[in-house]
């Protein structure tokens, strides 16, 4: 009965039906929250076994590009090397500093991980397997990784270490600043697809939206980056720099959530990216769509470790810098176009756009990426080009 | 209406990831920019200068290995040389030419260190690291066919070398000139042009000439601030005066500079050991001298064209054997004597990657 | 162009990942987990002939159960921690502990009768060398006039406690005699290694020819 309500989402009707076979009459009101309850356990299960295997696959990898062995000791190819990791950092010793705010020390590893987890209820990982289908799904993903900001500072803040302080607050300024450019670019989509459900952004991809909007994509990749701290971003938790970052005073278990956060993080901002702007499950149908959504997914991830083991980080005023003058204009010049071409495009009476119209668009936003490209460009890297050069003269002494 | 700040002085340890080895800076942050330095060494010192006093000459050669220790060879020859002008000694053709090669290859060694280290201080999470310490695996594994060692070689003495080189040294070497080219090239293409490293190192402590020539600096940090300065070419010793090659010489004085000029060097270098390879005579590789040797009663000061700088010793014997006295200009101790002038008014990352790009070793700093 | 440098240097990194010949340049030791390819490779078979012939251990490697031990290419000239001394070509004379810049070796010596006759040497009751405080630079070898001590070519004397590092006199004679190549021109002549070659008696070891009877009568008894 509830779950002619729930329409679509096959899976969950089959459990439910399960459940409603196996458990007594007297808890039949409380059948759906069971079901629920056991759906929100295997997903959560399946995104930290997803993390795990993804620290495995990203030390691997990066030591691949650095012409060496990851590790390869624990069971076969290294795969248990995460359990080998988990081990060591619950053995460890939980210390909580003397005059340290102890709730909030306590709280802020959990929320960074909740927050990060909670994404995933709004994302359709196949057309009829999604969690719930909010239809302000869209604001809810940009609400919840703000609170991101909020748990970094705590962690900073209840350390009452110095070290910790800088690294929170130049973090937390880091982190809402590339906020805006986030949302500029979610705004282009949302003008093309009428809807904040990310299911409705799905299927109004006829054709992805990253070849519709090369300059969001861009913007928002970069924004998304820079959101979870990953090079070239990542002045705030760089070891080599002074402390650690926010996280200097936790060991241990506590430790331990919040590197899961920061491995989980990359994996949640890849589903974001695939689903706005890559076509979410969208697919050739001799294979589940499931499969499509993986594939995609396991690519954004692959961009994110290639950029990651190849360029160096940068400083922080040139990362402020770089979101208020780069990603900011380019940003609101691809809202400019799409709603100009939008009104130009729609037909006037239904308001739909065609694909012929997406394509039409696709090719205005090439044009439009390549000039700026080749502007930007020509204004700055000419005095590098020339730079170099010089520096190439070698003289001889007699 | 300005905001009130308050500087806050911040110790960079001894035991810190980023700074090459024991070495403390008090560093006074008002914001992010770096307002005061207060530079804290001798974690290091080993009293390398008076344990010289009490080993005879030949044991002293295992000593100045220790220096500088990524650049063996250099030491060596610097003391090896020394004494030998101290007691007049020849060296034969060959020992000279073994020795060049051998200079020449430890100076890539040694820039190919610095280079990978300075890039991942600037944050490439040790992806060209990895790739320079690859090539440089390559050289200490000559250098292990060559004397046994790959870092503390002692493979100098007074009046030549101490073993010539086996048939295989050859082949590998000439294997070695014809592959680390290519591996330079991708290096650059991988650093040189990309334009994170040229915006966190272009116009980054820049040091003029004229600051470079008061401070006494020596070495690649003295060439990028263009001063056309090289003991190779100004006092030549060995065989370099009939060797031909070119000093790279910058022209800004910054962290980008720094790191060209020790590109390019590693380019001339291996011009170097190729005209050496083709132009060495047989011959024997030392002459005979006692085994403890007594020079005659004087004081001598010779250098050598170190990968870091000019390394001096000043040698004063009164006819035992063991040095009087034994003082070692070691370059890194006198690069970091600009320390403040490089550092003072750079904000908090851009000290990080100074100090990677004066490329200074403790174990020369404290000896 | 700005922004070309940055995919310059991605493409420089992929082709690091992908090109076979810049993987894997490193040794792992003392033992490394093998593929079923080199498995294969190793006992010179197919593979599909090597699947038919034993799949529970194809499968095992598979999974990367099986290791097969590595060995550290080594030149032959490397100065090892352990250390070969002859005996019979000793005399006794501690140039090598007179030539120790940390001064380890300690060599205590008696005679061997009343008078010592022409060509006989000092009994050795105590030749220690500390392996815990040297840093084998070899100037003891090179010390050596009568080619009696060696450099070794291992690396391995790890123990639990440091009184276990110092090599006494037993250990000296009882071990196996494959010296190391550094400073002994007459082994290389011949091309000799340590790791694979056979062990070389004290006859053999020596740069000089031992001079005969009638020789040591024309030096000593008839100058």
């Amino acid at each position: 009965m509830m779950c002619e309500q729930t329409q679509g989402i096959l899976n969950f009707c089959r459990v439910h039906s399960i459940y409603e076979y196996i458990l007594p009459d007297w808890l039949s009101s409380i059948t759906y929250l069971i079901t629920a309850i056991t759906f929100g356990l295997i997903v959560i299960n399946m995104i930290i076994m997803a993390t795990a295997l993804y620290t495995w696959f990203e030390r691997r990898t990066l030591a691949r590009f650095q012409s060496r062995l990851g590790p390869n000791r624990w069971g076969p190819f290294g795969l248990l090397q995460p359990i080998a990791d988990v081990i060591k950092a619950i053995t460890k010793e939980d210390t909580v500093p003397e005059s340290a705010d102890k709730i909030v020390f306590n709280l802020a590893p959990v929320l960074l991980l909740t927050t990060t987890l909670l994404v995933i209820i709004v994302i359709p990982l196949g057309p009829n397997s999604f969690m719930g289908s909010l239809n302000v799904g869209v604001i809810f993903i940009i609400g919840i990784t703000s609170i991101n900001t909020i748990a970094i500072f705590m962690g900073g803040w209840a350390s009452r270490n110095k070290y910790a302080m800088f690294g929170a607050m130049r973090s937390v300024a880091m982190l809402i600043t590339y906020e805006i450019p986030m949302g500029i670019s979610i705004v282009g989509i949302l003008l093309l697809s009428h809807s904040m459900a990310l299911s409705e952004i799905v299927m109004s991809q006829k054709i992805p939206f990253f070849i519709v909007q090369p300059l969001g994509f861009f913007v928002f990749f970069a924004a998304s980056m820079a959101e979870i701290s990953r090079t070239p971003f990542d002045q705030i938790e760089a070891e080599s720099e002074l402390g650690a970052g926010f996280h200097t005073e936790y060991s241990g278990i506590k430790f331990a959530i919040i590197t899961l956060a920061e491995f989980m993080a990359p994996i949640v901002s890849g589903i974001i990216i695939t689903t706005l702007y890559l076509g979410g499950f969208k697919g050739p149908s001799f294979l589940p769509a499931e499969f499509w959504f993986l594939v995609k997914v396991f690519i954004v991830i692959f961009g994110m470790l290639w950029i990651r083991a190849t360029w160096p980080r940068l400083r922080i005023d040139q990362i402020m810098g770089f979101a208020w003058k780069i990603l900011f204009g380019l940003g609101l010049f691809n809202l400019f176009s799409i709603a100009i071409e939008i009104i130009i495009l729609q037909d006037s009476i239904t308001g739909i756009i065609s694909t012929v119209d997406y394509w039409l668009m696709a090719g205005i936003n090439w044009g439009f990426a390549i000039v700026l490209f080749f502007v930007i460009t020509q204004m700055t890297g000419n005095k590098n080009k020339e730079y170099i050069k010089r520096s190439y003269e070698v003289n001889t002494i007699k | 209406m300005s905001i009130r700040t308050e500087p806050v002085t911040i110790n960079l340890g001894p035991q810190h990831p980023s700074t090459h080895g024991v070495f403390r800076l008090r560093v006074t942050f008002d914001g992010e920019t770096v307002v005061d330095i207060d530079p804290v060494f001798g974690y290091m010192h080993r009293g390398t200068e008076k344990l010289a006093e009490t080993r005879s000459y030949v044991q002293i050669v295992t000593l100045t290995d220790r220096l500088d220790w990524v650049s063996s060879m250099s030491n060596n020859l610097a003391y090896v040389r020394a004494v030998e002008s101290l007691s007049n000694i020849e060296v034969p053709e060959r020992a000279q030419f073994l020795r060049v090669i051998t200079a020449e290859l430890q100076r890539i060694a040694s820039h190919l260190m610095a280079t990978g280290f300075l890039v991942n201080d600037m944050g490439a999470f040790a992806t060209p690291l990895m790739y320079c310490f690859r090539e440089r695996e390559r050289i200490l594994d000559l250098f292990e066919i060559l004397c046994g060692a790959r870092i503390t070689l002692s493979y100098m003495r007074p009046g030549g070398v101490f073993q010539d080189a086996p048939k295989e040294f050859w082949s590998v070497l000439d294997n070695l000139m014809k592959e680390i080219p290519g591996y330079i090239d991708e290096l650059e293409g991988l650093v040189t042009t990309n334009e994170i490293v040229l915006a966190r190192s272009k116009n980054v402590g820049v040091l003029t000439a004229e600051q470079a020539i008061n401070g006494s600096l020596t070495g690649p940090m003295l060439r990028a601030s263009s001063v056309n300065w090289d003991i190779r070419k100004s006092n030549p010793y060995e065989v370099y005066d009939k060797l031909k090659f070119d000093i790279p010489v910058g022209f800004n004085g910054d962290v980008f500079d720094r790191y060209i000029v020790r590109i390019q060097e590693m380019r001339q270098s291996l011009k170097i050991i190729s005209q050496c390879i083709d132009m060495i005579p047989e011959g024997p590789i030392r002459t005979e001298t006692p085994f403890n040797i007594r020079p005659p009663v004087g004081d001598t000061y010779s250098s050598v064209e170190a990968p870091k700088g000019e390394l001096g010793f000043y040698l004063v014997s009164d006819q035992s054997i063991a040095p009087y006295r034994c003082k070692i200009r070691s370059p890194s101790f006198i690069n970091l004597s600009l320390l403040r002038e490089m550092l003072i008014g750079w904000k908090m990352a851009d000290l990080i990657v100074i100090l990677g790009s004066i490329d200074f070793v403790m174990g020369e700093v404290d000896r | 162009m700005y922004g070309l440098g940055l995919l310059k240097g991605l493409l420089v990194t992929m082709k690091n990942l992908v090109f076979p010949s810049r993987m894997f340049t490193t040794h792992q030791y003392p033992d490394r987990k093998i593929s079923p390819l080199g498995l294969s490779k190793l006992e010179n078979k197919n593979i599909i002939s090597f699947f038919v012939s034993n799949p529970s251990k194809f499968i095992r490697s598979l999974l990367g159960l099986i290791s097969v031990d590595d060995k550290f290419p080594q030149s032959p000239r490397f100065r090892g921690q352990e250390f070969t001394w002859y005996e019979q070509r000793c005399t006794g004379c501690a140039s090598c502990a007179k030539y120790c810049p940390l001064g380890i070796i300690k060599i205590v010596t008696s005679p061997s009768g009343e008078s010592i006759p022409e060509g006989q040497k000092y009994s050795i009751d105590v030749f220690d060398i500390d392996i815990g405080r040297c840093m084998f630079c070899g100037l003891c070898v090179e010390a050596c006039p009568y080619d009696a001590l060696h450099m070794g070519s291992g690396f391995e004397e790890a123990t639990y406690q440091r009184e276990n590092l110092v090599i006494d006199i037993d250990r000296l004679k009882s071990a196996p005699k494959k010296p190391s190549t550094w400073f002994r021109p007459q082994l290389e002549e011949v091309g000799y290694d340590p790791k694979s070659g056979d062990e070389i008696t004290w006859e053999q070891i020596g740069r000089h020819q031992r001079p005969s009877v009638s020789e040591q009568e024309d030096n000593w008894v008839n100058r």
